[in-house]
């Protein structure tokens, strides 16, 4: 009897399903126990009545322990099978979880949001391309288009042009550290927290009263009226942008940092001795050297500026000609409930970004891997 | 890793002055709001807080006390009466805080960094397709998924329970993690597995043994950037927890402070602050770290 490549050896046809059987039975009863353990645990976070501290101590046990055990019961489970096949279903034990969580949580509801875009504000009737004639024709909705370029444009050139600048210079710096600690840090802070902190920077009080807002202390100062500045059309977007780039120069600066640190000192030595200036040793080999750090980090920005929600939806609520894609998706979604547009919005929204993901994506290819 | 520092020494100077300066900027609004949180209410309500500097100007942590308080708060005044305030509980939160957090963030990275793994180096069919979906999905902004995923949490019970929002927390997170992480473990030299596969190392040990431990500085820093995400998370907090104080979080508890408090603002700045802390005290505390492991993890370039 030839028995092509399954693993097993010799044996009686008997014996050999007496062992298949004996593999399925503990193959089964490890992901079982696994499975007890886990469902015991929800029960007591659910309907214990402990104090708050250990609670909570047991939810990260067992919230972190129980992804740790499904990995390793899964790869356990795939290790019984023949060895063929083993082969073939291990890639799917590191992948599976992502892949089933990100089409639970991402792919289906973006699929859904497809459908429901030609559908009208209660998902009834069918009505063709309808919302996104809406999408591309009204007036906020315009305004919003052209609100996203300025965030991108100046969002992304901002934090980016100056987490260059600042990784450049605190490289050539003793106290490196110290400022990239502060530039870093309001990263750490929530939306909500700078929301809260620049609101007490854009301040506005009638012209003659004292100013407790910085900026219009600084404009008084200098003799003018002060302003406010949310108001102020088409400027106050510029005033949001300040935040993001406020907010997101660290994160384009630790980054940048990291990978000027990978460029060959020999390199740049080299550059200094044919008698290169600092400036054509910057433009002419660190810049080429850091070019697909920097790709990553614009896009990442890029992204983030044209989902850009907490900083509008916080500070204007999209009034005074600020509205940008993101907070009009909101809008229609969870004030107008007109799902319709919201989804319609939303799926412009993704299309926008494809452009930026494929020239991604294609730097990739020129790399090693696919 | 030495580098030859530039002779000149204005030159250095003009560099350590620009950076000065920037700082400087970026630092201003960060003081306000710690100043003005020091601050009595009515010095912050009628002056800038820049006057300190010039004048006599009485500062106490009585903002903090109010806010981290319980229900019920007695201070006393500015004129010496006694006044009845009820405090916002910030403590509580604060907990709550670091009970979705922690999760949040060790279970994305462990998935992302297994299919990162998993799509870098294994070889199976519709590896680039699954990928390239990955990716674009980093575009989907997350509130597509809000409704649809309430609604199923409503039907499993999961609304207003840690598992639950740390799994959205997961969800939304996996797209960048797997993406940062395949940027890193994709560029770990071949050698390094073939040698571990020659040998009869299984995926999951070579996964363990060596991916993982080379990974570190990826890991670190997207570890750190998981958890600035989800502290300062507010919109998912607010969907897949509810507003029930039990469970709310720090950014919660504040946003509900902007709303019922708006015109308190040496609260506000104190409720600011103390959110602020946690991402401030990890961001220092783990910065040799994160430092050491990014310069580390560049030898490669």
């Amino acid at each position: 009897m030839v028995v092509p490549d399954t693993g097993t050896h010799e044996g009686g046809v008997l014996s050999q399903t007496l062992v298949a059987i004996g593999r399925i039975a503990v193959s089964l009863f490890v992901p079982i126990v696994a499975f007890v353990i886990l469902w015991a645990g929800f029960m007591f976070l659910r309907d214990s009545n402990a104090p708050q501290g250990i609670i909570a101590l047991v939810a990260i046990i067992w919230g972190v322990g129980g992804v740790a055990m499904l990995f390793w019961v899964t790869d356990w489970v795939v290790n019984r099978t023949p060895l063929h096949v083993a082969k073939k279903l291990q890639p799917f034990v590191f992948v599976g979880p992502a892949l089933v969580i990100l089409t639970w949580y991402l792919f289906l509801p973006t699929m859904r949001s497809l459908y429901l875009s030609f559908f009208d504000a209660q998902s009834k009737n069918f009505v063709g391309l309808a919302n996104y004639v809406f999408a591309f024709t009204d007036s906020k909705m315009l305004e919003s288009f052209l609100n996203n370029l300025l965030w991108i444009v100046l969002g992304t050139g901002g934090a980016v042009g100056f987490g260059l600048l600042i990784a450049l210079l605190a490289d050539r710096s003793k106290l490196e550290k110290v400022f990239k600690s502060l530039i870093f840090m309001p990263m750490a802070i929530s939306f909500v927290g700078a929301g809260v902190i620049w609101r007490f920077v854009y301040a506005y009080k009638p012209a003659g009263e004292d100013q407790i807002g910085l900026l219009n202390a600084l404009v008084t100062l200098f003799g003018a009226d002060p302003q406010a500045w949310f108001t102020l059309r088409p400027w106050n977007n510029v005033f949001l942008i300040v935040i993001l780039i406020w907010l997101q120069t660290g994160y384009a600066m630790v980054i940048i940092s990291a990978a000027l640190k990978g460029v060959p000192s020999s390199i740049i030595e080299a550059g200094r001795i044919d008698g290169a200036s600092e400036l054509r040793i910057i433009r002419s080999i660190i810049i080429p050297f850091i070019a697909s750090t920097l790709l990553t980090v614009s896009t990442t920005i890029i992204i983030i500026s044209l989902k850009i929600f907490d900083i509008v939806f916080t500070m204007t609520n999209g009034n005074f000609g600020t509205e940008v894609i993101a907070s009009m998706q909101y809008k229609q979604m969870f004030r107008f409930y007109h799902y319709g547009r919201g989804s319609a919005i939303a799926i412009v929204l993704v299309i926008a970004v494809i452009p930026v993901m494929w020239y991604n994506l294609r730097q990739f290819s020129k790399r090693e891997g696919f | 890793m030495t580098r030859v520092k530039s002779k000149k020494s204005n030159w250095s100077l003009v560099v350590n002055l620009i950076l000065l300066v920037l700082v400087i900027v970026w630092s201003i609004p960060i003081i306000g709001l710690f100043i003005s949180s020091i601050r009595p209410q009515d010095n912050v309500l009628s002056t800038g807080w820049w006057t300190i500097f010039g004048e006599h100007s009485e500062l106490s942590l009585d903002n903090y006390r109010q806010v981290l308080g319980g229900s019920q708060y007695t201070f006393v005044d500015s004129a010496g009466n006694t006044v009845r305030a009820s405090g916002d509980n910030l403590s509580r939160a604060f907990i709550n805080s670091f009970t979705v957090t922690i999760p949040s963030v060790i279970i994305p990275i462990l998935i992302a960094s297994a299919a990162a793994f998993g799509f870098a180096w294994m070889i199976f069919p519709g590896r680039k397709f699954f990928f390239t979906t990955v990716v674009a999905l980093l575009v989907v902004p997350l509130q597509i998924a809000l409704i649809p995923i309430l609604r199923d949490y409503q039907s499993l019970g999961l609304t207003g329970s840690y598992l639950g929002i740390w799994l959205a927390h997961t969800g939304f997170g996996l797209p960048l993690g797997i993406y940062l992480l395949y940027n890193y473990i994709s560029t770990i030299p071949r050698d390094v597995f073939e040698s571990a596969f020659l040998d009869g190392a299984r995926p999951m040990v070579v996964f363990n043994r060596l991916v993982l431990p080379l990974s570190v500085p990826a890991i670190a820093s997207l570890a750190i950037f998981q958890f600035l995400w989800v502290w300062n998370d507010l919109l998912v907090a607010l969907v897949f927890l509810g507003g029930t104080s039990d469970v709310a979080v720090l950014t919660q508890r504040l946003a509900n402070m902007v709303g019922s408090r708006g015109q308190d603002w040496h609260l506000l700045t104190a409720g600011a602050f103390v959110a602020m802390i946690v991402p401030l005290a990890v961001f220092f505390g783990l910065q040799r770290y994160f430092v050491q492991g990014l310069m580390a993890g560049s030898v490669k370039g």
